[in-house]
């Protein structure tokens, strides 16, 4: 069995959602909003949204989908929102730029709708990370199993798929360290194409653990 | 009653069987680099009301990860707690007139309770606004102070908010149960939920045999489908809506309605809303109106377990934490969208949001005609409370919160 020079540290992470000062009650607010918060705003309703809401895998992808369809009533640009998938960034600054993008054009098209007020208000939050090692580590494919089946969701999520931000790679810390550490290339790509949006964070991690089963029977 | 009222030790494994083992190694190890470091808790009260309630199931729990946590309650007189209701009354929107001297009264009880209470832990958590003067008591050289308030400020009395605010903007952080009841503050503001313990007698699993004594009890016939609102005799829980919509219903289902919830006996208010029920119910043989006592866990437990659709359909809300009780148990949810409700209820994905005696009223009957729709409702409600909603995650929320300001200062 491959022993990886450089161990798999498990971390997990665990957020606090900060009140911002500002809100929307129109879409053409919301634009204004989208271009001037903070970029832990912008990870909290996107990034941070998906992991908290995981189980929700019909209809729900981030809160300005969820905002432009339950508030404002405009299932047009909610499926707009929805379709940016989270994996497709490896920084704040592209997607709050399709985020913008998105809304412009749809204030641009429809400026009647863009200046109607939603039923609820969208307030801005951001999301202050705390990180903190879980004191364990795996050098093998084994150890990384077993790892792997006992993280917390929030452990799963962080290593899974908030990573990319902080890796500023279109991977995840499970794909990078099975390809650099132990060579396993195809199983790390497998691994990145699990589906966030249609698995809840279980059903992920489920179908991960069937890959390392049969990379496992492999060898 | 000023001793603080803890429940006895749960193991926090007791938990892992419902979180999985993973929830509980996260909250070890955020809980790690806080072992031994102090943090005191206050509030007004030691029994009665959520956040007692939460208090005491959270200080055991903090001690099963080896933190250091105490919960002191402030005493006052009569006076002092006649003069913090009508603050109360006041910050959520009702009419107020200053009499002379209540900033005095609330002031001279806060200064007793600086010179009574300890103030010497590394975080000072202060619960609502009856303690918020204590900052007054910070050292200079002392720890991290937070204000954490319960109820909604969206459409706060100015008078009593900028008195009120001239305390909490010396805190350094202030935490609320939705964003849209924060206020303009130039300290950082966070969003803390109120939260259940899904071990505690009102949320644990029961014994089916025990559900159907308690329907026995109430001469409620299980096998028809059962509509329930657990909450006070209280106007903004909005019960008479609640019988509106259950006649509506009933033109199509042959349901039954329970109104269930205690505080009539002691409270004038409740007395009175109670016989207004009892009037609108006219002596409907299907519909059940229930004073239970105040603290009836157990029974609370089994209606909602044994209910097809549980309804919430207050008028205002703070959180409303009842929603969470049935959503833990997989129960769909018909709620109003006021207040916490919506964080709870994610219309159509964990439950339905009306706004009118019609809208729940249709919401419901779409229930009954789609238990499929119903079941599964239930199902991502559970997994919705069990990520947000338990005490567990409030403990991490608040582990994060003191890793936080530890590591900024």
């Amino acid at each position: 069995m491959n022993t990886a020079q450089t161990p798999f540290e498990f971390s997990t992470v665990s957020y606090l959602v900060r009140i911002g000062n500002q809100s929307a009650s129109t879409i053409a607010e919301l634009l204004a909003g989208l271009e001037h918060c903070s970029d832990a705003s912008i990870f909290h309703h996107t990034f941070q949204t998906l992991s908290s809401h995981h189980f929700l895998t019909e209809g729900f992808s981030n809160d300005f989908a969820q905002w432009a369809l339950a508030d404002a009533n405009r299932g047009d640009l909610a499926e707009q929102f929805a379709s940016l998938d989270i994996r497709d960034y490896t920084s704040i600054a592209a997607l709050r730029s399709d985020l913008c993008r998105v809304t412009s054009d749809y204030c641009a098209a429809f400026p009647d709708f863009a200046g109607q007020t939603a039923l609820e208000r969208f307030y801005f939050c951001e999301s202050v990370e705390v990180t903190v090692p879980l004191g364990y580590q795996a050098s093998t494919l084994e150890e990384f199993r077993s790892g792997i089946e006992r993280l917390s969701h929030s452990s799963f999520y962080f290593h899974f798929i908030s990573s990319r931000l902080r890796l500023h790679l279109r991977t995840n810390d499970f794909s990078l360290w099975l390809a650099n550490n132990l060579g396993l290339e195809t199983l790390a790509s497998s691994i990145e194409r699990v589906d966030i949006y249609t698995n809840t964070l279980d059903s992920a991690r489920a179908k991960m653990l069937r890959l390392i089963d049969r990379e496992r029977r492999k060898a | 009653m000023t001793e603080a009222q803890l429940v006895n030790r749960i193991p926090l494994e007791d938990y892992a069987g419902l979180l999985g083992k993973g929830e509980i190694e996260e909250l070890r190890a955020l809980a790690k680099p806080l072992r031994g470091r102090s943090i005191e808790m206050i509030n007004s009260t030691a029994v009665g009301g959520g956040v007692a309630e939460i208090l005491g199931r959270l200080v055991p729990l903090a001690e099963e990860l080896d933190l250091n946590m105490r919960w002191d309650v402030m005493t006052g007189d009569n006076d002092f707690f006649e003069v913090t209701k009508a603050f109360h009354n006041a910050l959520h929107g009702g009419t107020y007139n200053l009499r002379p001297g209540d900033f005095d009264i609330f002031l001279q009880c806060n200064e007793k309770n600086r010179a009574r209470l300890p103030l010497d832990a590394e975080f000072m958590v202060i619960h609502d606004p009856q303690p918020a003067a204590l900052i007054d008591g910070r050292q200079a050289s002392s720890g991290h102070w937070v204000w954490r308030c319960h109820i909604d400020l969206s459409h706060p009395s100015r008078e009593v908010w900028d008195f009120l605010a001239s305390f909490v903007s010396r805190y350094d952080g202030a935490m609320f149960s939705s964003p849209e009841f924060s206020r303009q503050l130039a300290i950082p503001q966070y969003l803390f939920y109120p939260a259940i313990d899904p071990l505690s007698e009102k949320n644990c699993e029961l014994d089916p045999e025990f559900i159907t004594q308690v329907l026995a009890r109430y001469q409620i016939d299980k096998r028809r489908p059962i509509l329930t609102q657990i909450s006070r005799f209280d106007r903004l829980k909005d019960p008479i809506g609640v019988i509106r919509a259950y006649r509506i219903v009933k033109r199509y289902f042959d349901c039954q309605l329970v109104l269930a919830g205690g505080g009539a006996a002691d409270d004038p208010e409740g007395s009175i809303v109670l016989k207004e029920v009892l009037h609108e119910a006219n002596g409907d043989p299907d519909i059940r109106v229930l004073e239970l006592p105040t603290w009836a866990p157990l029974e609370v437990n089994a209606l909602q377990r044994a209910s097809t659709v549980v309804i919430q359909k207050s008028l205002r809300e703070g959180f409303g934490l009842t929603v969470s009780e049935a959503l833990w148990k997989k129960k769909p949810v018909v709620a109003s969208a006021v207040g916490g409700i919506p964080i709870q209820v994610i219309h159509k994905h964990t439950g339905l949001l009306a706004h009118s005696v019609e809208g729940a009223a249709y919401q419901i009957r779409y229930l009954l005609s789609h238990p499929e729709i119903a079941k599964k409702l239930g199902e991502q409600g559970h997994q919705h409370v069990k990520e947000n909603f338990l005490i567990t995650q409030k403990l991490k929320r608040y582990l994060t919160l003191f890793l936080s300001l530890a590591r900024a200062a």
